[in-house]
């Protein structure tokens, strides 16, 4: 109980004082995450779009590929892309490894398919509504998936905000492509990991009331700019 | 510009579930007029819409335009007695299918207020498509339906849950529409056939029992099951 109440008291210090280093880890974590939440939305919300409007052979044995996939432990993303990208590795030459970049590819690995899944058990559902209607009116597949993206865009924040909660506590494959290197590649969870095997259990929950609310901050902000609560149906 | 009709139905079958639903049907869609569907539920009425719009494809015989199918495709509309709309405002609503068509935005608005106003829908222009009532709900539906100009029109029951006052303006946007452009009306409402139709198609089990010219069928039936099922008897 001393240690969570000494967090909270260094957490506020922390920020009170504007501490360079946190602020730095702080943005590092965002960005991060951010540029992976970004980059798996990209992908992931028109692929569940997709798998809810096309009919082929194995469409069900890719759902479900894809729901088994946002089970990956992050741990062994983190190793396969450290295979990858080591000097080594078929990517060696890129030199991305404990790079922020390699950090992004762990994290677009594991919030791809879970952001994917998401988005399809969402656009199954309004499909099953606007479908005759769309066809009716001729719309091409791309103009059918744009259409479920749009209209479903409410229901599609959940899953960017589900994606961004998956990146922004993931430690184990950050870890590992990015070595938690001082200045370059910490982020707030690999700092935890760190302060928390050093004993410094203060510092650590500090870092992790600033994660927590951090998290707090970005949904917030996103459901205040997309007016979530406000807008009546649509 | 070439029409898209006659629309004709050669030995035309619709299966779902392993069943057939509709056909084999032989029918032509040729000329503005309002076609109507009857029969009593479980018919066939919904199937044969659907069939005719490309919804179902047909398992045997053939739906044919005068055009190639995909080229009819964006000279048809279809409205459904459970309309959908879009989760937008209604004049998003309205816009929709020519934005599809890549009629630019201010061009689409403009015409989207004109059929507003022609459907009585000027004031709820900025409310959201799904909080409309019934009745609102299908003229919005109708007026989506027939903003691109169709050449025909599917209307599967578009009364079906609506009031009396609601099911006449109905009728007056299907009337209207019907002087332009070839409506094809599934209902049950046997009353709505007589006050709309130029021309019935009488479908039991599935296939056209009987059709022909309105006033030549509501006057003289030629089946026993047409003078049945216009007596109000249960047929089928």
């Amino acid at each position: 109980m001393t240690d969570l109440l000494d967090g909270f008291a260094t957490a506020i210090a922390l920020i009170a004082r504007g501490d360079a280093a946190l602020a730095e880890i702080a943005l590092r974590s965002l960005a991060v995450t951010l540029s992976a939440v970004a980059i798996g939305c990209a992908a992931g919300l028109p692929l569940g779009a997709w798998l809810a409007v096309r009919r082929f052979r194995g469409r069900r044995a890719v759902i479900a590929g894809l729901n088994a996939l946002i089970g990956l432990p992050p741990v062994v993303v983190g190793l396969t892309l450290y295979l990858l990208l080591s000097r080594s590795g078929p990517l060696g030459v890129l030199g991305l490894l404990y790079t922020p970049t390699a950090m992004v590819a762990a994290q677009v690995v594991i919030v791809t398919p879970l952001v994917a899944s998401i988005a399809h058990q969402a656009m199954r559902e309004l499909w099953a509504q606007y479908r005759d209607l769309l066809i009716s009116l001729n719309a091409s597949r791309a103009q059918r998936v744009a259409t479920l993206l749009w209209d479903g865009r409410r229901t599609l924040l959940t899953a960017a905000l589900a994606g961004f909660g998956r990146a922004i506590g993931e430690v184990g494959a950050v870890m590992v492509v990015g070595g938690n290197i001082d200045g370059a590649t910490r982020v707030l969870t690999t700092a935890i990991a760190l302060e928390t095997g050093r004993g410094d259990f203060a510092l650590a929950i500090a870092l992790g009331i600033v994660l927590v609310a951090l998290s707090l901050l970005v949904s917030g902000a996103t459901h205040w700019a997309l007016r979530t609560e406000r807008a009546e149906l649509w | 510009m070439v029409s898209v009709l006659p629309l004709r139905l050669e030995a035309a079958e619709a299966w779902r579930r392993g069943r057939r639903v509709v056909g084999p049907v032989d029918l032509t869609v040729a000329a503005p007029g309002l076609t109507a569907v009857i029969g009593p539920n479980g018919s066939g009425k919904t199937s044969l819409l659907r069939l005719m719009h490309g919804l179902l494809p047909p398992r045997g015989g053939a739906v044919a335009w005068a055009v190639p199918t995909t080229r009819a495709r964006a000279a048809q509309a279809f409205v459904s007695q459970r309309p959908v709309a879009l989760r937008r405002s209604v004049a998003a609503n309205l816009a929709f299918p020519l934005r599809l068509r890549g009629v630019p935005r201010a061009a689409a608005r403009a015409r989207a207020a004109a059929q507003a106003r022609a459907f009585g829908l000027e004031a709820l222009m900025a409310q959201p498509g799904p909080s409309l009532s019934g009745g609102e709900m299908q003229r919005l539906a109708l007026a989506r339906a027939l903003i691109a100009a169709p050449e025909i029109l599917f209307a599967d029951e578009p009364c079906a849950a609506l009031d009396g006052a609601a099911t006449r303006e109905v009728e007056r946007i299907l009337a209207d529409a019907a002087a332009r452009v070839a409506v094809v009306l599934a209902t049950h409402d046997m009353g709505q056939a007589r006050r709309l139709a130029d021309a019935v198609v009488f479908l039991l089990g599935g296939r056209v029992h009987e059709a022909g010219p309105a006033a030549a069928f509501f006057d003289a039936p030629r089946t026993p099951e047409a003078r049945a099922f216009l007596a109000g008897e249960i047929v089928g």
